[in-house]
């Protein structure tokens, strides 16, 4: 039988299908991992309720670790407390930059690609639920950044 | 119980599909995603409250059979949800008015004895936070915007301010909740409502309507014409093929 923190590695190599720079453990998604002779547990929480990601992220995970061997699976889904962006991990906002996204921050982010703060929201809403459209004033470049929640 | 989740369920519902009939006919590309957006938070709100009106019921129906399998007599909706959108500034103020109250209701929620209820709400609050920010934006632009865009919107004001009404009224369900400690009266919650208004409106240049005259009917199945329309078009697929699947 599977270890709880075998399946926590295992579910770190699965990536997050919008944005696939991040696993769904960076993302903070993963609320429980609970291993026992009966099966295995996964509590999964939504980003945002109706982010059209969740069947995939859902499907993702059960692909994973049935691919590993594991039998009797189970996902419960939890709603409380609700996601917020403080649960992605803090060396997840590195790898978001890299790719092109602005972490959440409070007030205006900084660019992704020339670090300048002088930049401003075009649209309050992105092309996930979970980000917004801005521009950097700087280098003119439009980019995405995920909205604080 | 029952009656009280579909109430917060078929609102989400039937307004999500409203403001998802502009998905593509937008005047501009970021409000046909942010529309998109609102109406997805909006359909999986209402995944959760009927996912758990469906599981209180006990007679075996999910979220969708409650959604798709039910006529215009058995939604529990608030008369604005259904009110067709009309022009783009008829649609904001829809979502505004909509908005100023969810949001109010919901941080309510947050405090129920009922702790699913009050999870429900406390995922939902941060969404309708900035569904509240935009609509609020979007109606001060454009009610202190040009001439035109200004006698839009305060037209639709004034054909919406009839359905505003109906979300303070207190019947004996609601007394059976606040009873319980699932959820206050509606009726409490007016005067922050107003107060909410009343500083948005100013800030829009738009003049509040004094007539408080208020449809009603909809949280008991009595319903305007346009649902059953709406409903012809959300339910069709459930209906000529019933457990249709992707």
């Amino acid at each position: 039988m599977a270890s709880t923190a075998q399946i926590w590695a295992w579910l770190n190599e699965v990536p997050d299908p919008e944005i696939p720079v991040l696993s769904l453990v960076d993302l903070g998604i993963i609320r429980g991992v609970e291993a026992s002779d009966a099966g295995v547990v996964i509590k999964v929480t939504p980003t945002y309720s109706g982010c059209p990601a969740t069947s995939i992220i859902n499907l993702d995970i059960e692909t994973k670790l049935r691919a590993e061997g594991v039998k009797n699976l189970r996902l419960e889904p939890v709603i409380f407390p609700p996601w917020s962006t403080d649960w992605i991990k803090p060396e997840a906002h590195e790898k978001l930059r890299k790719y092109g996204i602005a972490p959440p921050k409070a007030g205006a982010p900084n660019c992704p690609r020339c670090g300048s703060a002088h930049t401003e929201r075009l649209s309050q809403f992105g092309s996930t639920p979970c980000k917004s459209h801005y521009r950097c004033k700087e280098c003119l470049e439009p980019f995405d950044a995920f909205k604080c929640l | 119980m029952f009656e009280f989740l579909l109430r917060m369920g078929d609102n989400t519902l039937v307004l999500g599909h409203r403001v998802s009939e502009w998905c593509g006919h937008s005047p501009v590309l970021e409000e046909d995603i942010a529309l998109a957006n609102i109406s997805l938070d909006l359909i999986g709100q209402t995944r959760m409250w009927l996912g758990l009106a469906g599981e209180v019921e006990g007679q075996g129906r999910d979220a969708d059979a409650l959604a798709f399998r039910r006529d215009v007599w058995e939604f529990r909706n608030l008369l604005i949800c259904e009110r067709p959108n009309r022009d783009y500034g008829h649609t904001l103020m829809r979502q505004f008015l909509f908005d100023l109250w969810h949001h109010e209701r919901l941080a309510d929620l947050c405090l129920s004895d009922d702790a699913q209820v009050a999870g429900i709400a406390a995922k939902s609050v941060k969404e309708v936070d900035y569904h509240l920010e935009r609509s609020k934006d979007l109606v001060i632009r454009l009610g202190d915007g040009t001439a035109q865009s200004h006698a839009r919107m305060q037209d639709a004001l004034e054909a919406l301010w009839p359905y505003v009404g109906e979300m303070f009224l207190d019947d004996a369900l609601d007394e059976a909740m606040e009873k319980a400690g699932v959820a206050p009266l509606p009726s409490a919650q007016r005067r922050r409502f107003e107060a909410g208004l009343s500083s948005t409106l100013a800030r829009a240049t738009l003049q509040r309507p004094e007539d408080d005259f208020a449809q009603k009917g909809g949280r008991n199945g009595e319903h305007t014409e346009d649902l059953g329309h709406l409903l012809a078009q959300m339910q069709f697929l459930q209906r000529a093929y019933p457990d249709a699947r992707w």
